[in-house]
């Protein structure tokens, strides 16, 4: 049992890709596991949808990485054969699902992130990056209006799934912060025009977070403390089981297809 | 799952411009925004349209399946409204 993991030659836009490819491929990853276990049959294929969405997003941005990289990786490498330390995914992503809360203010505090990301990253000077971005842009509008109108019904519904949402939106709004840090690596793809500052996101970001909170007679913490670590594959105890979950058959039996 | 608070809701699908909205099933949905979304991620799913509408069931009016000896039967005799029980003469071609 057990290959050897790969090595991955991270140059700035190597580094980038595979931040957004993990991103993408670890909350697919997540919605995946509900695939079966969804409160309804409708909401069971909305988050499974939204899965897809998300894989085919990693799928693209790994094939482009492993170009870039030119050491002969590739998408399955990148996503079977690196450990927890070389995953480069926000923490916010490889939090657990826990209830059904937990799953939609996750999904609700990255979409509004990743759509206004990809918008903006339409204008990116990688020509290769620009047309991920024209594509994801496309579905992550939709996840973000799925989830908010989600997020209003939980916060605006029931005693019950007010609580719930409230305690989800406690639980990780220190995970969000992470989104709009950026590394001396991504500001040389900043200046250069390639990657745009998700800095520059965040006021339109926290407008359209705290307009559907408000709407769902929810409340954002006021804490500013804010977690990170996955970008430098510093992870929460969480990846490493989902990892193993993702892994355990191309590590056991390598190169199996079927 | 029919509860009170996620009501049964009819889906038609329009798949092409210039063709009718038709039937394709049903969802449960707590309101027309979520019935819509629910819609969309059943039944587009493959790219089957370009129009999607919902209609809460209940606001269906259906026909009483035990009337139907009176409600269709009449029709079955008049074989003359079909097109194809009038021969068309061969000067008229193609109509």
């Amino acid at each position: 049992m057990a290959v050897a993991s790969i090595q991955v030659s991270e140059t700035p836009l190597v580094l980038y890709t595979l931040r957004r490819a993990d991103d993408a491929l670890i909350l697919g990853h997540r919605l995946s596991e509900w695939c079966g276990h969804a409160p309804a049959m409708e909401e069971d294929m909305a988050l499974a949808n939204m899965g897809l969405d998300l894989l085919g997003q990693a799928r693209e941005l790994y094939a482009y990485a492993a170009k870039v990289e030119d050491k002969g990786n590739d998408e399955d490498r990148f996503a079977y054969l690196r450990d927890v330390r070389q995953y480069r995914n926000l923490l916010l992503l490889e939090q657990p699902n826990g209830d059904f809360a937990h799953t939609m203010v996750r999904q609700f505090f990255y979409s509004a992130f990743a759509d206004l990301y990809w918008r903006a990253m339409i204008q990116s000077a990688d020509a290769t990056l620009a047309a991920v971005a024209a594509k994801s842009e496309k579905e992550t509008a939709y996840h973000i209006r799925h989830s908010s109108e989600w997020i209003v019904r939980l916060g605006d519904g029931t005693a019950e799934s007010h609580a719930r949402a409230q305690s989800a939106i406690d639980h990780l709004w220190a995970f969000t912060g992470e989104m709009f840090h950026v590394d001396a690596s991504e500001r040389a793809l900043i200046d250069a025009g390639i990657a745009i500052d998700p800095a520059s996101l965040r006021a339109s970001w926290l407008k359209t977070v705290a307009d559907v909170v408000d709407e769902a007679t929810l409340a954002l913490p006021k804490s500013d403390w804010m977690q990170q670590g996955g970008r430098d594959g510093r992870h929460s105890e969480h990846l490493g089981h989902l990892l193993s979950e993702l892994q355990s058959m191309q590590r056991t039996f390598p190169g199996a297809t079927w | 799952m029919a509860t009170p608070n996620t009501p049964l809701w009819e889906v038609f699908i329009r798949s092409r411009n210039g063709l009718a909205h038709k039937h394709v099933g049903s969802l449960h949905a707590s309101d027309t925004t979520m019935a819509l979304q629910a819609a969309r991620d059943l039944y587009t799913r493959r790219g089957e349209g370009l129009s999607i509408w919902v209609v809460p069931s209940n606001a269906i009016t259906a026909s009483d399946p035990s009337e139907k000896g009176m409600m269709f039967e009449p029709a079955e005799s008049k074989i003359y409204r079909h097109p194809t029980f009038y021969e068309v003469p061969d000067e008229v071609g193609h109509m």
